[in-house]
C-alpha cells in the first residue's frame, strides 16, 4: 500500500468548493476540506446530512456541478481512483461463488493463476471465510456477505478505503467483526475514510472526526477532542444523545 | 373417433419404432431452430447488452423498433427473406432458397428481436444494480457487458428457451423460404401442416408429439437449472 504523507505534501484527500444542487436545492457545499493523517477519518452526521455523497465525491463516483477533489494533489483520473475503493452501505456481490467475487478483481489486476489462488485464501482467511469459498456469495449472511465486500475492495491493493455505512443493517456481533477489520487495515497502513451516523462507532473507531450537517462541515478535527469537548452547540447536542434536526 | 384412436395407436408406432422420415424431420428442425437460436444469441445478446447499459441518441427508439418487432408476423418475414433470397433478390446468386440455410435465416430475423428486447431487460435490471459498485472497481460501461451477461446467465436461459420456443414451433416463414420440400426443408411444423391437410394424421400426430415433448422437456429443463440457480443465489433479487 502506498503511504501518501511520505509521497508527497499534499493532502492525502482533498475538497475545494465542492457543490451538488438538485432541483434547485443544495445538497452538497464543501469549500475547504483535507483529510491527512493516519485515519480513519469518520464522517458522522445525521440522516441526510450529505455524508454518503461526500464519499461517493471523494471516490469519483458522483461528478459535483462546482469544485475540486484531489487525492496527493493529483486530480481523480482513473490511474487515482484505481488507488481507491469503497464498500457500500448493501454490499452489491456478483451472481458467482465467494472466491469467484475475490477472483474477479485480483483477475483485473492481471495476476497469475496461482498468485491468484494464495491471495485469494490469504483474503479469505483475513475475514474468516475460507470454509465458504464455494459457497455462492448471494447466500451469505448479512455480516459475511459485508465481511466479503470489504475483502474484496482490500484486493484491489487500495491506498484509500471508503465505508458507506457498512454496518448500519447489521447486529452487534457482525458489527463487531466488520469494525476489527476496518481496524486491523487501518494498522497496516491503509487509509479509511468511513461514514456512519452511530456515535458509538465513531467513538470506537475514529483518530479524526468530520461532521456534517444540512450537506455542509459543521467541525472537523481530532475525535479525542471533538468527543471531549465539541465546539459547536449543535454537535454537542448530537452527541449527547439529542436529535439533530 | 374409432379412426382417431387408429391415427394415434400408428402415432405412437411410428415414434417408438423409431421411423426414419420421422426422425430425420425432428433431427432436422432441431438443427434449423438450434442453429438460428445460436446465431440470433450472437446478435441478440451484444445488442441487448449494448442497448442496456450503452447510452447515444436513438437509444429509446431503438429499443421500442425492438420490442416492436418482437411480434413481427412470420409469413411476412418469409416473403421479405424470399425476396432478398429470389434469384433476382440482391443475394440470389447465393442461391440459398429453399435450402435449411434460407430457414436458418428467417428464424433468426424472427428470434433476434426476441433475444435482444429479453437481453436488455435483464441487463438493464441488473446494471442498475451493478452501476455503482462496478464503476468503484473500476469496471467501465463496455467492460460492464461480458460481467453482466455472465451474472444474467439464468435469465438468459430463459430468453434463449423464447427464442427456441418461436424458432421451433414456427410454420409461415419456413415454409414461403423453404418451400416444404421433402427430405430437403421439411422441419416439423411444415409436414404437420402439409399431412394434415392430406389425411395422413398419423405422422401430423406423430410429430406434434414429439414437437409437443420437446418443448415441455426444454421448458423444464430451463426450470430446473432456473430454481437450482434461485437457490444458489444466482437469480435475481
Amino acid at each position: 500500500m502506498r503511504d501518501f504523507s511520505v509521497m508527497t505534501d499534499h493532502p492525502i484527500l482533498s475538497v475545494r468548493g465542492l457543490s451538488i444542487a438538485r432541483d434547485g436545492k443544495a445538497l452538497l457545499g464543501v469549500d475547504h476540506l483535507d483529510l491527512d493523517g493516519p485515519g480513519p477519518t469518520i464522517i458522522l452526521g445525521p440522516n441526510g446530512a450529505g455524508k454518503s455523497l461526500l464519499l461517493r465525491c471523494l471516490h469519483g463516483l458522483i461528478t459535483p456541478d462546482r469544485g475540486t477533489v484531489t487525492q496527493g494533489g493529483q486530480t481523480l483520473t482513473d490511474q487515482v481512483r484505481a488507488g481507491q475503493a469503497m464498500v457500500f452501505q448493501r454490499p452489491v456481490l456478483l451472481r458467482r461463488s465467494v472466491a469467484g467475487n475475490l477472483d474477479f478483481v485480483l483477475r483485473r489486476r492481471g495476476l497469475s493463476r496461482a498468485a491468484r489462488k494464495t491471495e485469494c485464501e490469504g483474503l479469505l482467511a483475513q475475514g474468516g471465510l475460507e470454509d465458504k469459498a464455494r459457497q455462492s456469495a448471494r447466500s451469505l449472511s448479512g455480516g459475511e456477505a459485508q465481511r466479503l465486500a470489504i475483502l474484496r475492495a482490500l484486493a484491489c491493493k487500495p491506498s484509500v478505503l471508503f465505508l458507506d455505512e457498512p454496518t448500519s443493517a447489521l447486529d452487534p456481533q457482525a458489527t463487531q467483526e466488520i469494525e476489527q477489520m476496518v481496524l486491523r487495515a487501518s494498522d497496516q497502513g491503509l487509509r479509511v475514510v468511513m461514514v456512519t451516523h452511530d456515535i458509538g462507532q465513531a467513538r470506537r473507531l475514529a483518530r479524526d472526526v468530520v461532521m456534517m450537517h444540512g450537506g455542509r462541515v459543521v467541525e472537523q478535527g481530532l475525535a479525542a477532542q471533538m468527543f471531549a469537548a465539541p465546539e459547536n452547540g449543535m454537535i454537542r447536542r448530537f452527541l449527547s444523545g439529542g436529535l439533530m434536526v | 373417433m374409432q379412426d382417431f384412436t387408429q391415427e394415434f395407436t400408428i402415432a405412437l408406432g411410428l415414434i417408438f419404432t423409431g421411423d426414419p422420415e420421422l426422425w430425420a424431420i425432428v433431427l432436422l428442425s432441431l438443427k434449423v431452430s438450434v442453429w438460428a437460436v445460436f446465431i440470433a444469441a450472437l446478435i441478440g445478446m451484444p445488442l441487448g447488452a449494448g442497448l442496456a447499459v450503452g447510452r447515444f441518441p436513438g437509444r429509446r427508439a431503438l429499443i421500442v423498433l425492438i420490442n416492436a418487432l418482437m411480434g413481427l408476423p412470420p409469413v411476412v418475414v418469409g416473403l421479405l427473406v424470399y425476396l432478398m433470397l429470389s434469384r433476382s433478390g440482391p443475394f440470389g446468386v447465393l442461391q440459398l432458397l429453399y435450402t435449411p440455410t434460407a430457414m436458418i435465416i428467417a428464424q433468426v430475423v424472427l428470434v433476434t428481436p426476441i433475444i435482444a428486447a429479453l437481453t436488455r431487460q435483464v441487463v438493464e435490471t441488473l446494471a442498475v444494480e451493478y452501476d455503482e459498485q462496478l464503476r468503484s472497481l473500476g469496471v467501465s460501461r463496455l467492460s460492464s457487458v461480458p460481467v453482466l451477461l455472465w451474472d444474467g446467465r439464468m435469465a438468459l436461459m430463459t430468453a434463449l428457451l423464447a427464442g427456441f420456443g418461436r424458432a421451433i414451433a414456427e410454420v409461415g416463414a419456413v415454409i414461403i423460404v423453404g418451400g416444404n420440400i421433402n427430405h430437403v426443408t421439411r422441419v416439423m411444423t411444415t409436414t404437420i401442416a402439409l399431412e394434415t391437410s392430406k389425411g395422413n394424421l398419423a405422422l401430423a400426430l406423430a410429430l406434434g408429439a414429439v414437437l409437443i415433448a420437446l418443448a415441455v422437456s426444454v421448458t423444464g429443463a430451463v426450470s430446473v437449472l432456473s430454481l437450482r440457480g434461485e437457490r444458489q443465489g444466482l437469480g435475481h433479487a
